[in-house]
């Protein structure tokens, strides 16, 4: 039988939140960890089991080759994107600095 | 009057569009801030379309099938020019430049839109309580969840604010509310509508469909909706056997098998089962042959889907950074702000599970969780592919409970994951399933009292399962459960 | 040149990464235009905005360009493919993951010839391309101390192409020419217009040092920032000299990102904030797979035009050219295609001489004044009849010149130039006598030294007085019969 993962621990809550940017707080880390150690804990069913030979399937229907034709379709209004977006200058998405200080 | 009625009559001129609309309007007048089915009413938009309709038939058009028919869409269906929100704080201010198929196609079909009905965050949850914005309450005993996560679009017509709406169910958020709110909720096969213009959640699971207050009105709905659309690369291009025209065809011959591992477990409410049995009868002295079926991989069916639909949404998610659309919360720089933007934006159960799915899918873990409940998925099509060798539909509850009281799961995650056990397994399978009331029963513990001192009745629904495709069967069923409900 | 270069007893290890932009009309998933050069953001919708409730649509032309790839460079096509999500933030990539292939990409196992060395093509996957960001404050449009980005998503979702070779490559030179192979491959299948300085080709490189003999690889850093083909050349060279003056000196490779600078020719670490990186691939849940067809395969094959390669190799033969003139040939895209109209109407000389003609001051003039070859006026059969007209002796050489310069400029046909202006080759014997007497009377101390000089001294006097006999005929003397009739005149002092 498969070793299922060793149990979540804080470190890995926090590894997980970097990587999915969720600047979460102390308290929410503590809370997750054992929210998420139980959730996982019950995956442990599905992590157990021996069925390496069984294939994946990631996609319920077995569909192949779904595509379009290389034809322009009109694009949208920049300027009402634009105005629902949180900051914009000359026609753009403004951003703060990507590099950040270290 | 069904969307049925409703339709044949603005078609003919009997009604008009604009009355019916008002009728809707009134009762969302007496009961919406109370049971909080919307996040958006479009009452101007409304009555306009309405009137345009009006004049079509005046000029001697066809509006359509659903001419005049008021119809809630759930708001994770994007509608152009319509605040969009998904119950989330990280969607405000934005309202999308186009319309979802879906509602693209309801214009089409003559449907009037009153409003966009409240979810759990992304469609996170089974019980409507995770929208920022508040929660559904049930209009059988405000006091009780709505079910959800399409919460708000089953409160819709249970109170009888649009005569159908459409939801998204992923799994089991069509279902699961339509059961604990007494009306019809249909989740289609993947693929046969499309999801073009629906906020994902979980893309290889995510699926609209509709709610009606009648198995007639739900088939009405969904054909108004579905067929291919070359938009989804799911969408699938197939025929479609028409539904209405079989509802009535009857079970006579048709083999109907009781799923064991989903029924007679513990978890499953006595009075539900009690209602399954019930039903199981009824298609027996209609002419079913109705038998016990083991579809045995289907217990692992919570525990696989609580790792691939997390997997999917956690990148799905993604893109609600602070920089195009949306909320955007300060940081010195984009990281920063990000993660800041993320963190006020998303409520505790969105970021929960986008916890739970980054973990699923990094190195290390993806074979022993996401790689493993895909193979999980692959088992539970093969034992469903040899049920359906011996039965043409399968029957379970839709939910294990009534409708249970706010704030009751919210604490454990893992209990209400739970509430979602017998539906869950339909979305890994790429399948049909709908849920027909059948009864109600009193809560086994907590009931609320009536005004004369007898402890309310709550609505139950039962499920019938079919096939990918195999809808025209699941609905003369589910036609028939409908025609024997107590 | 050399294929195997080594330095201090260590050998140079080279993989390249390219990535090309396909030439399609519209984006990888999206029906929006695959332009460059657009108004920031009008080449934008709901797909490659990546807004919510969106999905993707593989573009079929973009697959049939992986096709032709695949062809071009002898890859394996597997029956099927995958899309697979790459998920890292960037505010320059809409959804927050790339869409790309991961362990099963359109193309495995290919090759490319190099100068006779095969290099061995690992895989070349579709994926969709970022948008550009530009920053704002600090030093000079850098990322590094900018105040804020400007974030323009006309390129997000344009499809690209990305050929990873294996670590084959052992010099600079042979990298450079590894990328120019590819990219007038690329250029002669019609799938993308490679044009390093606009990005539609960009190149990577991961370069590593070993001594001779050794199996091992040693730790390898990845250059970017190479904007031509020289830039690679020299950011390869320069690369491999810098880790093997660290390892003479005792010290280690650092396996790094390494940014190329063209203006101090050296390599710089782009360190900067540590982040983990893990990228969580998983299947695209919102693209299904691609399985080639037959019908698809086949008709990809029917469209391959002759490889560049194949064309060098049938020109030098048929045409007696030099590898050099074939390679400007073949190179320059239509130009074959020209030259062989040329040769089909040849009248007079040979296809070598049209190729002279085409590679000097034809070439020369499309550069000068920015013509592109198919808005040229002169057409191949009147480069024929030009090069007829000349190699015939009807006109000289230099009035061929000019007349070539005129057909460019104003369309008309070559003899139609040659008869209105009264070009032609002086051919008249006494005429060109005549001229000769002219010379020799001006150049009286000329003649004298070329009676007494030594052989060397006649070589240089006679050079001279051809040279005053051309001018004298401003040209357009017929340089043969002048030659014949200055050497009867010399022998007659």
């Amino acid at each position: 039988m498969p070793e299922v993962p060793a149990p979540l621990t804080r470190a890995d809550v926090m590894h997980v939140a970097q990587l999915a940017r969720l600047a979460i707080t102390e308290s929410e880390a503590e809370l997750f960890t054992e929210q998420l150690a139980v959730i996982l804990d019950h995956a442990n069913d599905v992590a157990s089991l021996d069925i390496d030979s069984v294939v994946p399937t990631a996609h319920p229907l077995p569909l192949v080759n779904a595509f379009r034709k290389d034809e322009v379709r009109p694009s949208v209004d920049r300027d009402e994107v634009l105005r629902t977006a949180p900051d914009a200058l000359d026609h753009r998405f403004r951003v703060p600095k990507i590099l950040g200080d270290s | 009057m069904t969307a049925r009625e409703i339709a044949a009559a603005v078609r003919t001129g009997a009604r008009s569009a604009r009355s019916v609309l008002e009728e809707h309007f009134a009762r969302i007048d007496v009961r919406e801030a109370e049971l909080h089915a919307f996040n958006y009413l479009m009452r101007e938009q409304a009555f306009g379309a309405a009137d345009a309709i009006d004049s079509a038939v005046a000029r001697g058009e066809d509006p359509g099938c659903l001419a005049g028919v008021p119809v809630a869409v759930k708001d994770n269906f994007c509608t152009r020019g319509v605040p969009t929100t998904c119950s989330s704080k990280i969607l405000e201010g934005w309202t999308p430049p186009y319309d979802s198929t879906a509602v693209a196609r309801l214009h089409a079909a003559g449907a009037v839109l009153v409003g966009k009905t409240n979810l759990d965050e992304f469609a996170m949850g089974s019980s409507t309580e995770n929208s920022a914005f508040g929660p559904t309450r049930n209009p059988h005993d405000p006091s009780r969840v709505p079910g959800g996560s399409s919460g708000g679009s089953a409160v819709a017509v249970a109170a009888g604010f649009s005569a159908i709406a459409y939801g998204s169910d992923t799994g089991g958020s069509i279902r699961q509310p339509a059961a604990l709110c007494g009306v019809v909720g249909v989740k289609p096969t993947y693929g046969s509508v499309s999801r073009y213009g629906l906020v994902a959640f979980a893309s290889s699971l995510d699926q609209i469909g509709p709610f009606a207050v009648d198995v007639g009105d739900a088939a009405l709905a969904l054909e108004a909706v579905w067929g291919y659309d070359p938009m989804d690369s799911t969408s699938l291009d197939a025929t479609m056997d028409s539904l209405s025209d079989s509802l009535d065809r009857g079970v006579a011959g048709l083999r109907v098998g009781i799923v064991r591992e989903l029924t007679e477990v513990d978890g499953i409410a006595p009075e539900v089962q009690a209602r399954v049995a019930a039903a199981a009868e009824a298609l027996s002295a209609a002419g079913a042959k109705v038998d016990y079926v083991s579809v045995p991989s289907v217990s692992y069916g919570l525990s696989a889907y609580y790792l691939i639909a997390p997997a999917e949404a956690s990148s799905n998610l993604a893109r609600y950074d602070g920089v195009r659309y949306g909320r955007r919360d300060a940081g010195a720089d984009v990281a920063t702000m990000n993660s800041a933007t993320r963190d006020a934006g998303f409520g505790a159960e969105v970021k929960r599970r986008i916890m739970l799915g980054t973990y699923a899918l990094s190195a290390g873990y993806y074979d022993s969780y996401y790689g493993k409940a895909q193979k999980v998925r692959t088992l539970i099509i093969q034992d469903f592919a040899r049920a359906y060798e011996q039965f043409d539909v399968l029957l379970t509850p839709t939910a294990p409970t009534v409708a249970f009281e706010f704030g009751s799961k919210t604490a454990d995650p893992l209990a209400m994951y739970l509430s979602d056990v017998c539906t869950i397994p339909t979305n890994l399978a790429g399948h049909c399933a709908i849920s027909v009331p059948y009864g109600t029963a009193e809560p086994t513990s907590g009931a609320t009292l009536t005004s004369d001192g007898n402890p309310k009745q709550l609505p139950i629904g039962v499920q019938v399962l079919a096939p990918a495709l195999g809808e025209a069967t699941m609905f003369r069923v589910a036609k028939a459960i409908e025609a024997s409900a107590p | 040149m050399t294929a195997h270069e080594v330095s201090r007893g260590y050998e140079i290890v080279v993989g390249l990464e390219v990535h090309c932009e396909l030439a399609t009309n519209t984006k990888l998933f999206c029906g929006c235009a695959n332009q460059f050069g657009s108004e920031p953001n009008t080449n934008i919708c709901p797909v490659c905005l990546g807004l919510p409730g969106s999905l993707p649509v593989l573009n079929e032309r973009a697959v049939e360009f992986a096709l032709r790839v695949g062809e071009a460079f002898n890859f394996d096509v597997p029956e099927r493919s995958v899309f697979h999500r790459k998920n890292y933030f960037y505010p320059d990539m809409p959804k927050n993951f790339q869409t790309s292939q991961y362990d099963e990409p359109i193309c495995s196992e290919g090759t490319l010839d190099v100068d006779g060395v095969t290099i061995r093509i690992t895989r070349a996957h579709l994926e969709e391309d970022t948008g550009k960001s530009t920053h704002v404050g600090g030093d000079g449009g850098r990322i590094h101390g900018a105040d804020h980005s400007l974030i323009d998503y006309n390129r997000a979702g344009v499809p690209l192409l990305e050929i990873v070779s294996e670590p084959d490559i052992r010099s600079a030179e042979q990298a450079a020419r590894y990328v120019e192979e590819l990219r007038a491959t690329l250029l002669a299948i019609g799938v993308s217009d490679v044009k390093m300085e606009e990005g539609s080709m960009r190149v990577d490189a991961n370069v590593s040092v070993r001594l001779v003999g050794a199996t091992e690889f040693g730790k390898r850093c990845e250059v970017k920032n190479m904007n031509s083909i020289r830039s690679v050349r020299r950011a390869v060279a320069y690369e491999a000299e810098r880790q093997i003056d660290l390892i003479t000196s005792g010290e280690r490779i650092m396996q790094e990102t390494r940014h190329w600078n063209e203006d101090d020719g050296r390599t710089h670490s782009m360190r900067s904030k540590e982040e983990a990186f893990d990228y969580r691939y998983f299947p695209e849940p919102d693209l299904v797979p691609v399985e080639p067809t037959a019908e698809m395969r086949s008709l990809v094959r029917s469209q391959m035009p002759e490889l560049p390669a194949a064309k060098r190799e049938r020109l030098i033969d048929a045409w007696a050219i030099t590898e050099h003139d074939a390679r400007v040939i073949v190179d320059v895209p239509g130009l074959a295609e020209y030259a062989e109209a040329a040769v089909a109407v040849l009248g007079g000389g040979t296809p070598k001489d049209i190729v002279n003609w085409l590679t000097g001051d034809f070439l020369g003039f499309l550069n000068e004044t920015g013509t592109k070859l198919d808005d040229s006026n002169l057409r191949p059969a009147g480069l024929a009849e030009l090069v007829g007209m000349v190699v015939g002796g009807s006109i000289s050489r230099n009035q061929g010149k000019d007349v070539m310069a005129d057909a460019l400029r104003s369309g008309e046909a070559p003899v139609a130039i040659v008869a209105a202006r009264g070009i032609a080759q002086v051919s008249d014997a006494g005429a060109l006598s005549g001229v000769l007497e002219v010379v020799f009377a001006a150049n009286v101390d000329a003649l004298d030294a070329y009676r007494s000089g030594d052989d060397k001294m006649k070589k240089k006097k006679r050079g001279f007085l051809m040279g005053e006999a051309m001018k004298a005929t401003k040209g357009d003397g017929n340089p043969q019969l002048l030659n014949q009739l200055l050497d009867q005149m010399l022998e007659a002092l």
